[in-house]
């Protein structure tokens, strides 16, 4: 029982990662409909920056902020500068270009920080809490409660404010959009900021945890590409449930099957949902959108 | 007579595969030359795939990796010579994904992206775990081809570099005549048609479920015949070669050079294995010279290099 339990915490942390990565995507998705490989990049940048920051002597809250607005500057630029101009490109020629943008941005985070990996203290102590038998660090907590937190934001913007319902007209028809007054460009720059944002955030919440390093963005990038596409691409709701559901099954496959197959189980996985519903858990509309 | 465009093509390959050794000052440019036709001949099957069919896959390093796991291990395991091992690995590859092509290309886009993603990594997760077959992340050694030293004995003598110049050119050669080939038979005009648009040439009763499967089955085969070539040529191999990066790496060569087009896709092989022999003075800024350069040629030469070179050519004459 304590075990189950155990798994279950420890699933849910990962997973609210994996949420908020394939939240990102879904953010990008929406305004643009491109699929950003360079997602996991923004995680990294999160860490890297907070740490560096916080080594040169600035309080960590300080760092993190900073690490956040300077990744969500990271975002708008990838936007500006290579999203917005291959506008219309093929889906390859999309995929091509933002792996590059992934690429291109682990090589400054080698060049202008290091290769170490690298971890500032956690928030609030590294006291494990006892919960019937099982731990769960109180860094998890942060991790699920900025999350929900970030959930419920979103949500709020969406639903009651007039950007928010700008964002959702733009990603339903760009063409409608823009005839009622919206200019999708600035929907699409303010979507790139937000997803940068949030995935910095992910950063600085996990590195405690995780550790950071300059290459954590490909294997992170592929979890929240996965947890996005199970819940169904596109959709908010689809995120968070997709990325709690990989953070589960890999925490019980690591539990109770084998550890060296836990990403091996979740891929397996992906793939049956892809054949038997390939628009995701939560995705109703049609899924040639290319 | 005039020459056809295939032809034509073909017999430039050939020339540039024989007169680039003059140039050669060193055993080492003969290796560099193997791994652009190694890295060619997989980036050929995939113009059949994704530029002729217009299908997307992240996995084929996967492909790769059977291929040079099977010349690895089944001399070993199965007593064969590598050279069958070779086409053991084929075919093995050809079945994979002939089972796995139906479900999967059904998907579309960026579906068909990351499952074939998935796949790739389900292959370079088994072959990086099963470390008592296939000794794991440190990798394994490979049986030597023997062909060389049965050319010494009829009098041709050459280097281990040159040896495996020559193999992997011609083996280069002849995949990029037999693509060619399909791109003027009637398979080839029926794959461009679904590329076009799948409902229209399902109208004019292209069977679209079995070509695009064909075009896997294909481009697969190619995928492994190149891991083969190369766990040969190196005498060693690691999970690596399975990997996710390398998916990209052959994705991205066959885009960047053009990804219709058989040539154009050999110089995007060419270019991008040698840039990064080029920038290893520069080895600090590898990764971002080679991001920047994916996302320039992306934005402003979307057809890849070889085509957007060859109209401006074009506009200037």
């Amino acid at each position: 029982m304590a075990e189950l339990l155990q798994y279950l915490l420890s699933g849910v942390t990962v997973g609210a990662v994996y949420a908020l990565v394939a939240l990102g995507f879904t953010l990008i998705y929406n305004a643009s409909d491109v699929v950003n490989f360079a997602q996991g990049e923004f995680v990294m940048l999160g860490g890297m920056i907070s740490f560096f920051a916080w080594q040169a002597g600035i309080p960590l809250p300080l760092a993190a902020i900073l690490a956040i607005i300077a990744t969500a500057s990271v975002g708008v630029l990838l936007n500006k500068l290579a999203i917005e101009p291959a506008r219309g490109a093929p889906v390859a020629s999309l995929i091509i270009i933002t792996i590059g943008a992934s690429i291109f941005l682990r090589g400054g985070a080698q060049l202008v920080f290091d290769k170490q990996l690298h971890r500032f203290p956690s928030f609030s102590g590294d006291d494990p809490i006892r919960i019937l038998g099982a731990t769960i660090l109180p860094q998890s907590l942060w991790v699920i409660a900025g999350a929900v937190a970030i959930f419920l934001a979103l949500w709020l913007f969406f639903a009651h404010t007039l950007t928010g319902k700008a964002v959702l007209a733009t990603a339903n028809n760009r063409i409608a959009a823009s005839l009622v007054g919206i200019n999708p460009n600035h929907m699409m720059t303010l979507s790139f900021a937000v997803s940068a944002a949030i995935g910095a955030l992910a950063g600085v919440l996990v590195t405690p945890i995780t550790l950071t390093s300059y290459d954590l963005g490909v294997a992170i990038a592929l979890k929240g590409f996965a947890a996005a596409m199970l819940g169904g691409m596109g959709i908010p709701a689809g995120a968070l449930a997709g990325g709690l559901l990989l953070g589960l099954i890999e925490a019980f496959t690591a539990g109770y099957v084998s550890s060296v197959y836990k990403d091996a189980v979740a891929f397996v996985v992906i793939l049956a949902v892809l054949f038997a519903m390939p628009q995701g858990l939560f995705g109703r509309k049609a899924m040639d959108r290319v | 007579m005039r020459l056809s465009r295939k032809h034509l093509t073909l017999i430039v390959l050939a020339l540039l595969i024989t007169l680039a050794p003059t140039l050669f000052p060193s055993n080492f440019y003969y290796r560099i030359g193997a791994l652009i036709f190694v890295n060619g001949l997989a980036v050929t099957g995939l113009v059949v795939l994704i530029g002729f069919a217009g299908q997307i896959s992240l996995g084929h390093a996967g492909f790769a990796g059977i291929g040079a796991y099977a010349c690895a291990l089944a001399p070993g395991y199965l007593g064969l010579h590598p050279g069958l091992a070779m086409l053991l690995g084929a075919v093995l590859s050809g079945g994979v994904a002939w089972l796995i092509g139906r479900p999967i290309l059904r998907l579309k886009g960026y579906y068909l992206a990351v499952a074939t993603l998935g796949f790739g990594i389900l292959v370079s997760m088994v072959l990086a775990n099963e470390a008592k077959i296939t000794g794991g992340p440190d990798g394994r050694e490979v049986a030597e081809l023997g062909l060389r030293s049965a050319l010494a004995t009829i009098g041709i003598g050459l280097s281990n570099a040159q040896f495996w110049y020559a193999a992997t050119g011609l083996s280069m050669l002849a995949g990029a005549w037999i693509a060619l080939n399909l791109q003027d038979s009637p398979t080839g005009r029926a794959l461009r048609a679904l590329h076009d648009s799948e409902v229209a040439a399902r109208t004019v009763g292209v069977d679209v479920a079995r070509l695009k499967l064909s075009a896997f089955v294909i481009s697969a085969v190619y995928a492994s015949l190149s891991g083969s070539l190369l766990a040969l040529m190196n005498r060693f191999i690691t999970p690596d070669v399975a990997g996710f990066l390398h998916s990209v790496e052959l994705v991205t060569m066959t885009v960047f050079g053009g990804v219709g087009s058989v040539p154009g896709a050999i110089l995007g092989a060419a270019t991008l294995t040698l840039l990064p022999q080029a920038l290893t003075v520069l080895q600090q800024y590898e990764n971002l010279i080679l991001g920047l350069i994916m996302m320039l040629v992306m934005i402003f030469m979307r057809d890849g290099l070889l085509p957007s070179l060859m109209r401006r050519l074009k506009g200037r004459g």
